[in-house]
Protein backbone atom coordinates (compact mmCIF):
# COMPACT_ATOMS: atom_id res chain seq x y z
CA UNK A 1 0.00 0.00 0.00
CA UNK A 2 1.45 3.31 -1.18
CA UNK A 3 2.05 5.67 2.11
CA UNK A 4 0.90 8.61 0.38
CA UNK A 5 -2.74 7.04 -0.08
CA UNK A 6 -3.41 8.86 3.70
CA UNK A 7 -4.12 12.01 1.46
CA UNK A 8 -4.78 11.54 -2.24
CA UNK A 9 -2.31 11.80 -4.75
CA UNK A 10 -2.82 14.87 -6.60
CA UNK A 11 -2.98 15.46 -10.54
CA UNK A 12 -1.17 18.66 -11.29
CA UNK A 13 0.97 20.64 -8.85
CA UNK A 14 3.30 20.18 -6.56
CA UNK A 15 4.40 17.64 -4.41
CA UNK A 16 7.19 19.03 -1.66
CA UNK A 17 8.30 15.79 0.17
CA UNK A 18 10.99 15.35 2.82
CA UNK A 19 10.39 18.54 4.82
CA UNK A 20 12.00 18.20 7.83
CA UNK A 21 9.92 17.12 10.30
CA UNK A 22 7.85 19.79 12.08
CA UNK A 23 8.34 22.41 9.08
CA UNK A 24 5.79 22.07 7.04
CA UNK A 25 3.41 25.14 8.29
CA UNK A 26 6.43 26.74 8.20
CA UNK A 27 6.76 26.21 4.55
CA UNK A 28 3.02 26.89 3.96
CA UNK A 29 3.68 30.58 5.54
CA UNK A 30 6.96 31.56 3.37
CA UNK A 31 5.15 30.62 0.15
CA UNK A 32 2.28 32.54 1.37
CA UNK A 33 -0.41 29.54 0.83
CA UNK A 34 -1.66 30.20 4.43
CA UNK A 35 -2.94 33.81 3.31
CA UNK A 36 -6.73 34.68 2.30
CA UNK A 37 -7.96 34.48 -0.02
CA UNK A 38 -6.96 30.81 -1.02
CA UNK A 39 -5.68 30.22 -4.51
CA UNK A 40 -4.84 26.05 -4.00
CA UNK A 41 -6.36 23.53 -2.49
CA UNK A 42 -3.14 22.37 -0.09
CA UNK A 43 -2.57 19.01 1.89
CA UNK A 44 -0.63 19.20 5.12
CA UNK A 45 0.98 15.81 6.09
CA UNK A 46 3.34 16.22 9.38
CA UNK A 47 5.39 13.47 11.31
CA UNK A 48 5.27 10.73 8.32
CA UNK A 49 7.89 7.75 9.38
CA UNK A 50 10.90 8.35 7.09
CA UNK A 51 13.73 6.30 6.24
CA UNK A 52 16.32 9.08 5.54
CA UNK A 53 15.43 11.52 8.65
CA UNK A 54 13.43 9.49 10.97
CA UNK A 55 10.20 11.48 10.24
CA UNK A 56 9.49 14.27 7.46
CA UNK A 57 6.77 16.30 6.58
CA UNK A 58 5.22 16.49 3.24
CA UNK A 59 2.91 19.60 1.80
CA UNK A 60 1.00 19.11 -1.36
CA UNK A 61 -0.48 21.86 -3.48
CA UNK A 62 -2.73 21.55 -6.26
CA UNK A 63 -3.21 23.22 -9.54
CA UNK A 64 -0.06 24.84 -8.91
CA UNK A 65 3.83 24.68 -9.63
CA UNK A 66 6.43 26.69 -7.68
CA UNK A 67 8.00 29.69 -8.96
CA UNK A 68 11.69 29.62 -9.54
CA UNK A 69 12.84 31.77 -6.61
CA UNK A 70 10.58 29.79 -4.33
CA UNK A 71 12.80 26.35 -4.01
CA UNK A 72 15.46 28.55 -2.37
CA UNK A 73 13.16 29.57 0.40
CA UNK A 74 11.93 26.40 1.10
CA UNK A 75 16.12 25.19 1.64
CA UNK A 76 16.11 28.12 4.43
CA UNK A 77 13.70 25.99 6.31
CA UNK A 78 14.20 22.55 5.07
CA UNK A 79 17.86 21.53 3.68
CA UNK A 80 16.84 18.17 2.90
CA UNK A 81 13.35 19.12 0.72
CA UNK A 82 12.48 17.28 -2.18
CA UNK A 83 10.07 19.59 -5.06
CA UNK A 84 7.54 16.95 -7.31
CA UNK A 85 6.39 18.83 -9.90
CA UNK A 86 3.15 16.92 -11.02
CA UNK A 87 1.67 16.68 -14.47
CA UNK A 88 -1.20 14.41 -15.30
CA UNK A 89 -0.87 12.81 -12.66
CA UNK A 90 3.00 12.29 -13.19
CA UNK A 91 6.07 13.37 -11.78
CA UNK A 92 7.48 15.25 -14.69
CA UNK A 93 10.48 17.19 -12.69
CA UNK A 94 12.11 16.32 -9.18
CA UNK A 95 14.38 18.55 -7.50
CA UNK A 96 16.18 18.56 -4.69
CA UNK A 97 16.25 21.91 -2.81
CA UNK A 98 19.93 23.11 -2.66
CA UNK A 99 20.75 25.33 0.60
CA UNK A 100 22.50 28.63 -1.42
CA UNK A 101 25.94 29.66 -0.20
CA UNK A 102 24.64 33.42 -0.08
CA UNK A 103 21.11 34.20 0.45
CA UNK A 104 20.02 37.52 -0.94
CA UNK A 105 16.57 39.14 -0.41
CA UNK A 106 14.97 36.62 1.09
CA UNK A 107 14.92 37.63 4.73
CA UNK A 108 16.06 40.73 6.92
CA UNK A 109 19.02 41.34 8.91
CA UNK A 110 18.36 41.11 12.96
CA UNK A 111 20.62 43.41 13.81
CA UNK A 112 17.99 46.41 14.19
CA UNK A 113 21.15 49.22 13.74
CA UNK A 114 22.23 47.45 10.19
CA UNK A 115 22.75 49.64 7.31
CA UNK A 116 19.83 47.28 5.80
CA UNK A 117 17.19 48.27 7.79
CA UNK A 118 17.72 51.70 7.34
CA UNK A 119 15.76 53.19 4.39
CA UNK A 120 18.83 52.98 1.91
CA UNK A 121 17.84 51.28 -1.13
CA UNK A 122 20.46 48.11 -0.56
CA UNK A 123 18.96 44.46 -0.50
CA UNK A 124 19.86 42.14 1.97
CA UNK A 125 22.78 39.55 1.76
CA UNK A 126 23.90 36.70 4.07
CA UNK A 127 26.41 34.20 3.47
CA UNK A 128 25.31 30.74 4.57
CA UNK A 129 28.19 29.83 7.27
CA UNK A 130 26.29 26.77 8.45
CA UNK A 131 24.03 24.40 6.50
CA UNK A 132 22.50 22.58 9.24
CA UNK A 133 20.74 24.20 11.30
CA UNK A 134 21.36 26.76 8.99
CA UNK A 135 22.79 30.25 9.92
CA UNK A 136 24.19 32.76 8.28
CA UNK A 137 26.42 35.56 8.53
CA UNK A 138 25.29 39.18 7.17
CA UNK A 139 27.62 40.79 4.61
CA UNK A 140 27.16 44.23 5.56
CA UNK A 141 27.10 44.38 9.47
CA UNK A 142 28.92 40.95 9.84
CA UNK A 143 25.95 39.58 12.67
CA UNK A 144 25.95 36.20 12.48
CA UNK A 145 21.99 34.67 12.98
CA UNK A 146 19.53 31.92 12.71
CA UNK A 147 16.88 31.66 9.71
CA UNK A 148 13.88 33.25 11.46
CA UNK A 149 10.63 32.70 9.87
CA UNK A 150 9.52 36.61 11.15
CA UNK A 151 12.47 37.55 9.14
CA UNK A 152 11.84 35.92 5.87
CA UNK A 153 10.61 38.46 3.09
CA UNK B 1 50.87 44.30 -4.19
CA UNK B 2 48.23 46.18 -5.94
CA UNK B 3 46.09 48.84 -3.92
CA UNK B 4 45.04 51.42 -5.67
CA UNK B 5 41.33 51.67 -6.09
CA UNK B 6 40.51 49.53 -2.95
CA UNK B 7 38.01 50.16 -0.03
CA UNK B 8 38.99 49.70 3.16
CA UNK B 9 35.95 48.24 4.91
CA UNK B 10 37.06 45.95 6.76
CA UNK B 11 40.45 44.62 8.52
CA UNK B 12 39.45 41.00 7.55
CA UNK B 13 39.79 42.15 3.76
CA UNK B 14 43.33 42.03 3.99
CA UNK B 15 46.06 38.95 4.27
CA UNK B 16 48.84 39.52 6.21
CA UNK B 17 51.15 40.41 4.29
CA UNK B 18 48.93 43.41 3.26
CA UNK B 19 48.73 44.41 6.70
CA UNK B 20 52.83 44.16 7.34
CA UNK B 21 53.05 45.96 3.65
CA UNK B 22 50.73 48.93 4.87
CA UNK B 23 52.65 49.19 8.15
CA UNK B 24 56.24 49.32 6.45
CA UNK B 25 55.04 52.16 3.97
CA UNK B 26 53.19 54.24 7.34
CA UNK B 27 57.37 53.82 8.32
CA UNK B 28 58.24 55.49 5.79
CA UNK B 29 55.72 58.18 6.29
CA UNK B 30 56.95 59.38 9.80
CA UNK B 31 59.36 62.30 8.79
CA UNK B 32 56.49 63.87 6.64
CA UNK B 33 54.05 63.18 9.20
CA UNK B 34 56.22 64.92 11.54
CA UNK B 35 56.11 68.06 9.28
CA UNK B 36 59.71 67.59 9.01
CA UNK B 37 59.51 66.63 5.29
CA UNK B 38 57.06 67.68 2.60
CA UNK B 39 55.73 65.31 0.21
CA UNK B 40 53.79 65.61 -2.67
CA UNK B 41 52.67 62.40 -3.58
CA UNK B 42 49.01 62.41 -4.88
CA UNK B 43 48.70 66.45 -5.89
CA UNK B 44 45.43 67.99 -6.88
CA UNK B 45 43.64 64.64 -5.14
CA UNK B 46 40.51 65.35 -3.30
CA UNK B 47 39.57 63.78 0.21
CA UNK B 48 36.05 63.64 0.87
CA UNK B 49 35.25 63.18 4.78
CA UNK B 50 31.79 61.93 5.33
CA UNK B 51 31.47 62.17 9.30
CA UNK B 52 27.80 61.08 10.57
CA UNK B 53 29.08 60.78 13.77
CA UNK B 54 31.46 62.98 16.09
CA UNK B 55 35.12 62.11 15.92
CA UNK B 56 38.24 64.18 17.60
CA UNK B 57 40.80 61.73 16.58
CA UNK B 58 40.00 59.77 13.37
CA UNK B 59 38.65 62.97 11.61
CA UNK B 60 41.76 65.28 12.39
CA UNK B 61 44.22 62.71 11.73
CA UNK B 62 42.98 61.74 8.15
CA UNK B 63 42.33 65.62 7.29
CA UNK B 64 46.24 65.83 8.75
CA UNK B 65 47.39 62.73 6.71
CA UNK B 66 45.68 63.76 3.56
CA UNK B 67 47.33 67.49 3.67
CA UNK B 68 50.83 65.90 4.27
CA UNK B 69 50.72 63.73 1.55
CA UNK B 70 49.99 66.76 -0.58
CA UNK B 71 46.36 66.47 -1.21
CA UNK B 72 42.83 68.35 -0.63
CA UNK B 73 40.40 67.73 1.98
CA UNK B 74 36.35 68.64 1.76
CA UNK B 75 33.73 67.32 3.83
CA UNK B 76 31.31 68.02 6.58
CA UNK B 77 30.69 66.36 10.27
CA UNK B 78 27.39 67.90 11.16
CA UNK B 79 25.02 65.97 9.52
CA UNK B 80 22.36 68.18 10.27
CA UNK B 81 23.96 70.91 7.73
CA UNK B 82 23.85 68.60 5.10
CA UNK B 83 20.65 67.48 2.42
CA UNK B 84 20.50 63.78 4.99
CA UNK B 85 18.59 66.28 7.21
CA UNK B 86 16.24 66.84 4.28
CA UNK B 87 15.93 62.80 3.71
CA UNK B 88 18.49 61.97 1.12
CA UNK B 89 20.19 58.72 1.67
CA UNK B 90 23.23 57.58 2.25
CA UNK B 91 23.36 56.02 -1.29
CA UNK B 92 22.30 58.88 -2.90
CA UNK B 93 24.96 61.17 -1.00
CA UNK B 94 27.13 59.04 -1.30
CA UNK B 95 26.61 58.89 -5.68
CA UNK B 96 27.00 62.68 -5.60
CA UNK B 97 30.45 63.25 -3.46
CA UNK B 98 32.11 60.65 -5.62
CA UNK B 99 31.91 63.41 -8.21
CA UNK B 100 32.57 65.60 -6.47
CA UNK B 101 35.96 63.77 -4.64
CA UNK B 102 38.78 60.94 -5.64
CA UNK B 103 38.65 59.31 -1.93
CA UNK B 104 35.85 58.88 0.74
CA UNK B 105 36.47 58.81 4.18
CA UNK B 106 32.81 57.47 5.84
CA UNK B 107 32.29 57.36 9.64
CA UNK B 108 28.22 56.39 10.19
CA UNK B 109 26.12 55.20 13.18
CA UNK B 110 24.57 52.25 11.81
CA UNK B 111 26.53 48.82 11.14
CA UNK B 112 27.69 47.94 6.96
CA UNK B 113 27.32 51.26 5.96
CA UNK B 114 30.74 51.26 4.72
CA UNK B 115 30.68 47.84 3.21
CA UNK B 116 26.96 49.33 1.07
CA UNK B 117 28.74 52.71 0.63
CA UNK B 118 31.77 50.85 -1.17
CA UNK B 119 29.77 48.98 -3.34
CA UNK B 120 27.55 52.38 -4.24
CA UNK B 121 30.83 53.87 -5.29
CA UNK B 122 33.39 53.68 -8.30
CA UNK B 123 36.28 55.74 -5.84
CA UNK B 124 37.67 54.46 -2.92
CA UNK B 125 35.83 53.93 0.11
CA UNK B 126 37.58 54.07 3.52
CA UNK B 127 35.61 52.68 6.86
CA UNK B 128 36.75 55.51 10.17
CA UNK B 129 33.72 53.42 11.47
CA UNK B 130 30.47 51.76 11.53
CA UNK B 131 28.36 52.02 14.45
CA UNK B 132 29.49 49.30 16.69
CA UNK B 133 31.53 47.62 13.51
CA UNK B 134 34.92 47.97 12.05
CA UNK B 135 37.18 50.34 12.36
CA UNK B 136 39.87 49.22 10.51
CA UNK B 137 42.12 52.00 10.64
CA UNK B 138 42.21 52.09 13.93
CA UNK B 139 43.39 48.72 14.19
CA UNK B 140 46.33 49.15 11.76
CA UNK B 141 47.43 51.69 13.65
CA UNK B 142 47.06 49.81 16.89
CA UNK B 143 48.79 47.04 14.92
CA UNK B 144 51.37 49.30 13.58
CA UNK B 145 52.08 50.69 16.86
CA UNK B 146 52.44 47.42 18.58
CA UNK B 147 54.79 46.29 15.75
CA UNK B 148 57.20 49.33 16.43
CA UNK B 149 57.62 49.09 20.10
CA UNK B 150 57.97 45.20 20.32
CA UNK B 151 59.75 44.70 16.59
CA UNK B 152 57.63 41.56 15.18
CA UNK B 153 53.68 40.11 17.20
CA UNK B 154 54.06 36.38 16.96
CA UNK B 155 54.02 35.00 20.93
CA UNK B 156 54.11 38.69 22.54
CA UNK B 157 51.54 38.69 25.42
CA UNK B 158 48.85 40.86 24.72
CA UNK B 159 45.90 41.65 26.85
CA UNK B 160 42.72 43.41 26.05
CA UNK B 161 41.34 45.06 29.24
CA UNK B 162 37.80 46.65 29.73
CA UNK B 163 34.56 46.32 27.70
CA UNK B 164 35.37 43.34 25.15
CA UNK B 165 31.88 42.85 23.85
CA UNK B 166 30.70 46.02 22.68
CA UNK B 167 33.68 47.86 21.76
CA UNK B 168 34.16 47.81 18.03
CA UNK B 169 38.14 48.90 18.16
CA UNK B 170 38.61 45.54 20.22
CA UNK B 171 36.98 42.83 17.61
CA UNK B 172 39.02 44.03 14.57
CA UNK B 173 42.16 43.96 16.62
CA UNK B 174 41.72 40.49 18.10
CA UNK B 175 41.18 39.28 14.41
CA UNK B 176 44.06 41.09 13.25
CA UNK B 177 46.00 39.64 16.03
CA UNK B 178 45.10 36.15 15.71
CA UNK B 179 46.58 36.55 12.17
CA UNK B 180 50.11 37.83 13.70
CA UNK B 181 50.09 35.03 15.77
CA UNK B 182 49.90 36.74 19.14
CA UNK B 183 49.19 35.10 22.76
CA UNK B 184 46.04 37.08 23.55
CA UNK B 185 44.42 37.31 27.25
CA UNK B 186 41.22 38.88 27.74
CA UNK B 187 40.52 40.85 31.30
CA UNK B 188 36.86 41.85 31.35
CA UNK B 189 33.88 41.28 33.75
CA UNK B 190 31.58 38.30 32.60
CA UNK B 191 29.31 40.83 31.40
CA UNK B 192 31.50 42.60 29.11
CA UNK B 193 33.71 39.22 27.77
CA UNK B 194 34.07 38.70 24.04
CA UNK B 195 30.56 38.12 21.99
CA UNK B 196 30.51 33.89 21.03
CA UNK B 197 31.14 34.92 17.58
CA UNK B 198 34.40 36.11 18.06
CA UNK B 199 35.46 33.13 20.48
CA UNK B 200 34.20 30.56 17.91
CA UNK B 201 36.65 32.77 15.47
CA UNK B 202 39.51 32.40 17.30
CA UNK B 203 38.92 28.51 18.19
CA UNK B 204 38.26 27.93 14.31
CA UNK B 205 41.77 29.65 14.07
CA UNK B 206 43.60 27.39 16.73
CA UNK B 207 44.51 30.88 18.22
CA UNK B 208 46.26 30.82 21.46
CA UNK B 209 44.21 32.63 24.09
CA UNK B 210 43.35 32.86 27.92
CA UNK B 211 40.15 34.59 29.31
CA UNK B 212 40.89 36.01 33.09
CA UNK B 213 38.63 38.55 35.22
CA UNK B 214 41.27 39.28 36.95
CA UNK B 215 44.20 41.88 35.61
CA UNK B 216 46.54 41.18 38.10
CA UNK B 217 46.69 37.23 37.10
CA UNK B 218 48.52 39.01 33.66
CA UNK B 219 50.45 41.42 34.84
CA UNK B 220 53.69 39.84 35.53
CA UNK B 221 53.81 38.29 31.67
CA UNK B 222 52.56 40.72 29.06
CA UNK B 223 53.88 42.71 26.83
CA UNK B 224 50.86 44.87 25.77
CA UNK B 225 48.40 45.80 28.23
CA UNK B 226 45.15 47.37 25.66
CA UNK B 227 43.14 49.18 27.68
CA UNK B 228 39.27 50.31 26.52
CA UNK B 229 36.60 52.82 28.04
CA UNK B 230 33.75 50.88 30.04
CA UNK B 231 30.91 52.39 28.90
CA UNK B 232 28.70 53.80 31.53
CA UNK B 233 25.51 53.71 29.38
CA UNK B 234 25.68 50.06 29.26
CA UNK B 235 24.87 48.83 32.81
CA UNK B 236 21.42 49.18 33.98
CA UNK B 237 22.72 49.85 37.27
CA UNK B 238 25.32 53.03 38.31
CA UNK B 239 26.52 50.36 41.59
CA UNK B 240 27.36 48.23 39.22
CA UNK B 241 28.92 50.02 37.17
CA UNK B 242 31.33 51.77 39.60
CA UNK B 243 32.07 48.29 40.90
CA UNK B 244 33.15 47.13 37.44
CA UNK B 245 34.88 50.20 36.05
CA UNK B 246 36.89 50.18 39.20
CA UNK B 247 38.39 46.55 39.35
CA UNK B 248 39.75 47.63 35.70
CA UNK B 249 40.97 51.14 36.37
CA UNK B 250 44.93 51.30 35.67
CA UNK B 251 47.10 53.27 38.10
CA UNK B 252 50.46 53.00 39.01
CA UNK B 253 50.13 50.59 41.91
CA UNK B 254 48.37 47.76 39.80
CA UNK B 255 50.94 47.88 37.67
CA UNK B 256 53.47 46.41 40.36
CA UNK B 257 54.90 43.39 38.89
CA UNK B 258 54.35 44.45 35.12
CA UNK B 259 57.76 43.96 32.75
CA UNK B 260 59.80 47.35 32.68
CA UNK B 261 58.97 47.09 28.84
CA UNK B 262 55.67 46.58 29.10
CA UNK B 263 53.34 48.96 27.17
CA UNK B 264 50.42 50.48 27.52
CA UNK B 265 47.92 51.43 24.69
CA UNK B 266 44.37 53.14 24.55
CA UNK B 267 42.22 53.74 21.30
CA UNK B 268 41.10 56.99 23.33
CA UNK B 269 38.82 58.61 24.66
CA UNK B 270 40.11 57.85 28.00
CA UNK B 271 37.10 58.66 31.33
CA UNK B 272 39.06 57.45 34.26
CA UNK B 273 40.46 54.12 33.12
CA UNK B 274 43.68 54.75 33.00
CA UNK B 275 44.84 56.95 36.10
CA UNK B 276 47.05 60.25 34.78
CA UNK B 277 49.48 59.62 37.22
CA UNK B 278 50.34 56.72 34.59
CA UNK B 279 50.98 59.44 31.85
CA UNK B 280 54.49 60.23 33.14
CA UNK B 281 55.88 56.31 33.29
CA UNK B 282 57.50 53.99 30.58
CA UNK B 283 54.56 52.50 29.92
CA UNK B 284 52.29 54.58 28.66
CA UNK B 285 52.11 55.04 24.65
CA UNK B 286 48.45 56.04 24.18
CA UNK B 287 49.49 59.30 22.97
CA UNK B 288 52.26 58.17 20.55
CA UNK B 289 49.52 55.49 19.14
CA UNK B 290 46.90 58.76 18.64
CA UNK B 291 49.97 60.26 16.59
CA UNK B 292 50.69 56.77 14.70
CA UNK B 293 47.63 57.72 13.24
CA UNK B 294 48.60 59.99 10.75
CA UNK B 295 51.65 58.01 9.19
CA UNK B 296 48.90 54.94 8.83
CA UNK B 297 46.35 56.96 7.32
CA UNK B 298 48.61 58.41 5.32
CA UNK B 299 50.06 55.42 3.71
CA UNK B 300 46.31 53.92 3.65
CA UNK B 301 45.43 57.15 1.19
CA UNK B 302 48.43 56.78 -0.75
CA UNK B 303 48.06 53.20 -1.59
CA UNK B 304 44.53 53.42 -2.39
CA UNK B 305 45.07 56.61 -4.79
CA UNK B 306 47.77 55.06 -6.50
CA UNK B 307 50.80 56.72 -5.50
CA UNK B 308 54.23 56.60 -6.63
CA UNK B 309 55.92 55.46 -3.27
CA UNK B 310 59.51 55.65 -4.82
CA UNK B 311 60.92 58.91 -3.08
CA UNK B 312 59.54 57.32 0.64
CA UNK B 313 63.05 56.59 2.11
Amino acid sequence: MRKELKISAIRNGTVIDHITSGMALKVLHILGLDEDPPTSTVSVIMHVPSRLHSFKDIVKIEDRELKKREPNRIALLSPHATINIIRDGEVAEKHHVRPPREVVDLASCENPNCITNSREPVSTRFKVIRKEPMVLKCVYCGREQDVCIERLE
Amino acid sequence: MDFQGRDVVSINDFTLEEINYILDVAEGMVPAAKGEEVLDLIPGKILAMMFYEPSTRTMLSFETAMKRIGGKVIGFSDVRATSTAKGETLADTIKMVEAYADVIVLRHDREGAARMAAEFSDIPVLNAGDGAGQHPTQTLLDLYTMRSELGYLRKKSIALVGDLKYGRTVHSLTYALAKFGANLHFIAPEALQLPPEVVSHLEKRNASFEVHEDLSDVMGEVDVLYVTRIQKERFPDIEEYNKVAGAFRIDTESLTGAKKSMIIMHPLPRVDEISPDVDGTNHARYFQQAFNGVPVRMALLSLVLGADLGVLR
